[in-house]
């Protein structure tokens, strides 16, 4: 590890304490038994796992653990052939897309899902969609309700814009961005569906250090200043035992530990999986 | 030399010599021009909101008219027939996103486009089967006298094609770029999977956008109908969409007007004064050659989103 490494440890750390009087609440999301095969590929075996309001759950594992199909199964992409949901409370059979939007789930993806030609405002007034009540007839005319709604969530938005600090790329088509910005206005339209649960799949994945801290302060503040809950995978280690309060190990489909990142830090079996990641 | 001066100088001397007739030629070509413009937006509008090349766009064009000159030597009157007509495109719309495209979905797009030829092969038949494959005269009451202007000779029909045209192309452009339907239009053109996570029915959009697009090939049948009779050769007047297509870009509602007009343009004027030099015929090839020129500078077209490649 770099001193720069060791420094960026040390900043989360401090946000992390400063963390602690965070409220954490009752169980927000609570997956159940949940299986799902790819013919037969056993992505996921009989995995449960609860999310509580207001923390930052990491889900680890070795690559093919099959965290990012756990992501899949939580917004609706995959359908698994077994397992239910808990949603505040309400048990939902299954899950689909557009009813994970409508419930507060927001998600960002590992190899970037962008609308490549369209202004990064454009993109992350797509976030805005499910907010907007407007008949098609009075967005067609352009009309009473359809006009308010469309200044309101644009201010709306400006703040998301702010907030994330992307004022200079507002009128850039996203598909001529760098990387790491890229990734945040990704991160920006998922904010601005003022999302109660926010899936990250790997958001610091390729960035170097400089971008790696800023998306990590970023989340922390999210998490933070809006109370939003936040599901992630991550590769680094070092950001997922800072930022976290709690973490889903799978291995092979299976969930092989779960609990604070000092226990599953210190558990044989995780080592053993990892073998050498987390001695290093 | 006698050659060169003949292509390169002779025509515009004639240009120059009858400028009346020129205006004529160039007028003529235009409103052709926005005939071709409607066939293509069919085309632009599919392409923009699903990624998906619609090969189908000319078997909707003929399978909207069958059915509208079907409804009319039924005896029905004509806002019955347009009304019924409307009501078999969007029929076909909810029928294609519920067969076709929903067991589609995050399929590559050649897929997808597969899938739209095998949509070309059933309207084509399924048409034909229920109406015939017989030539039919249709009139809708448009007056084919020629208006006098001055000096000028305007065919009414083209005018009013015109007229019918540029309303729909402006309130299609203005919706896809103004308003928050248009705005989802183009987030699932862009990215089937991040407009799902956001929250965008994609099987409402799909079913919306075939519609429009199956309306706009409805006024597209009925124009092209009644000026060459409804038969099985208005599916292959699409294959005219594709250079006007490639001349204003697959991704734009005004491209394709634009992108009509020169090729609409172009073609007469090059077939009235170039034709003889070369023996005629030059309609018929004129606006391939143009788009593949268009291929080779621009290949996004005139109007097309820039096709943006990070290495």
């Amino acid at each position: 590890m770099t001193t720069a490494a060791t420094d960026l440890r040390l900043d989360s750390r401090q946000a992390a304490t400063g963390r602690r009087q965070r409220r954490i609440g009752g169980v927000l999301l609570a997956v159940e038994n949940v299986s799902l095969r790819f013919g037969g590929v056993q992505a996921l075996s009989g995995v449960s796992f609860d999310v509580r309001q207001g923390e930052i759950r990491a889900i680890i594992g070795p690559n093919g653990a099959g965290k990012s199909s756990m992501l899949n199964v939580i917004n609706g992409f995959y359908q698994p052939q077994e397992g239910s949901f808990v949603w505040k409370g309400e048990r939902l059979a299954r899950m689909r897309p557009h009813l994970a939007a409508t419930l507060g789930i927001a998600r960002t993806f590992q190899n970037i899902a962008l609308f490549k030609g369209m202004t990064t405002l454009d993109n992350i007034m797509t976030g805005r969609i499910l907010k907007m009540r407007a008949s098609f007839l009075e967005q067609a005319l352009w009309w009473g309700r359809a006009r308010r709604e469309e200044l309101a969530h644009r201010a709306f938005v400006e703040r998301i814009i702010d907030f994330l600090e992307i004022q200079h790329i507002r009128h850039t088509p996203v598909g001529k961005l760098p990387y790491g910005l890229q990734k945040r206005v990704e991160l920006a339209r998922a904010l601005a569906m003022e999302p109660e649960l926010l899936l990250l799949d790997e958001p610091m994945a390729g960035m170097n250090l400089e971008e790696k801290e800023d998306m990590c302060r970023f989340i922390l503040d999210v998490n933070e200043e809006f109370g939003t809950t936040v599901v992630l995978i991550e590769h680094d280690m070092g950001v997922v035992m800072d930022i976290s309060d709690r973490v889903v190990v799978l291995d092979y489909g299976k969930l092989l530990a779960d609990g604070t990142p000092d226990e599953v830090r210190n558990d044989p079996r995780v080592i053993e999986a990892y073998l050498g990641l987390v001695h290093d | 030399m006698e050659t060169l001066e003949h292509i390169l100088l002779q025509p515009f001397r004639s240009i120059a010599e009858t400028p009346m007739f020129f205006l004529e030629v160039l007028i003529g070509g235009l409103m052709s021009g926005v005939m071709y413009a409607l066939v293509a937006l069919g085309f632009v509008l599919i392409f923009k909101a699903s990624g998906v090349f619609n090969f189908a766009q000319g078997a909707m064009v003929l399978f909207a008219a069958l059915f509208f000159v079907g409804f009319l030597e039924l005896g029905w009157p004509v806002w019955l027939a347009v009304a019924g007509s409307v009501v078999v495109m969007v029929a076909l719309a909810f029928a294609i996103e519920r067969v076709v495209l929903r067991p589609l979905v995050n399929q590559p797009p050649i897929i997808l486009f597969m899938a739209t030829i095998g949509i070309t092969f059933f309207l084509d038949g399924f048409g034909q089967t229920i109406w015939g494959s017989d030539v039919r005269r249709l009139d809708v009451g448009i007056p084919t006298t020629p208006l006098i202007v001055g000096d000028l000779y305007i065919n009414q029909f083209d005018l009013f094609a015109a007229v019918i045209c540029g309303l729909l192309v402006t309130v299609l452009a203005l919706f896809f770029q103004f308003t928050p339907t248009g705005r989802a239009l183009r987030a699932v053109a862009d990215d089937h999977q991040a407009a799902m996570s956001v929250g965008i029915p994609l099987n409402v959009i799909w079913t919306i956008v075939w519609s429009v697009a199956g309306l706009v090939g409805l006024v597209a049948g009925v124009m092209w109908g009644s000026k060459l009779g409804v038969q099985f050769n208005l599916s292959l007047i699409a294959l005219k969409a594709l250079p006007v297509l490639i001349l204003g870009g697959f991704t734009s509602v005004p491209g394709a007007i634009v992108g009509g007009l020169l090729v609409g343009a172009g073609e007469k004027v090059a077939e009235v004064f170039w034709g003889p030099l070369v023996g005629g015929a030059v309609e018929d090839w004129f606006a391939y050659v143009l788009a593949l020129l268009f291929l080779l500078v621009r290949p996004q077209g005139l109007f097309g989103e820039r096709i943006i490649e990070r290495v």
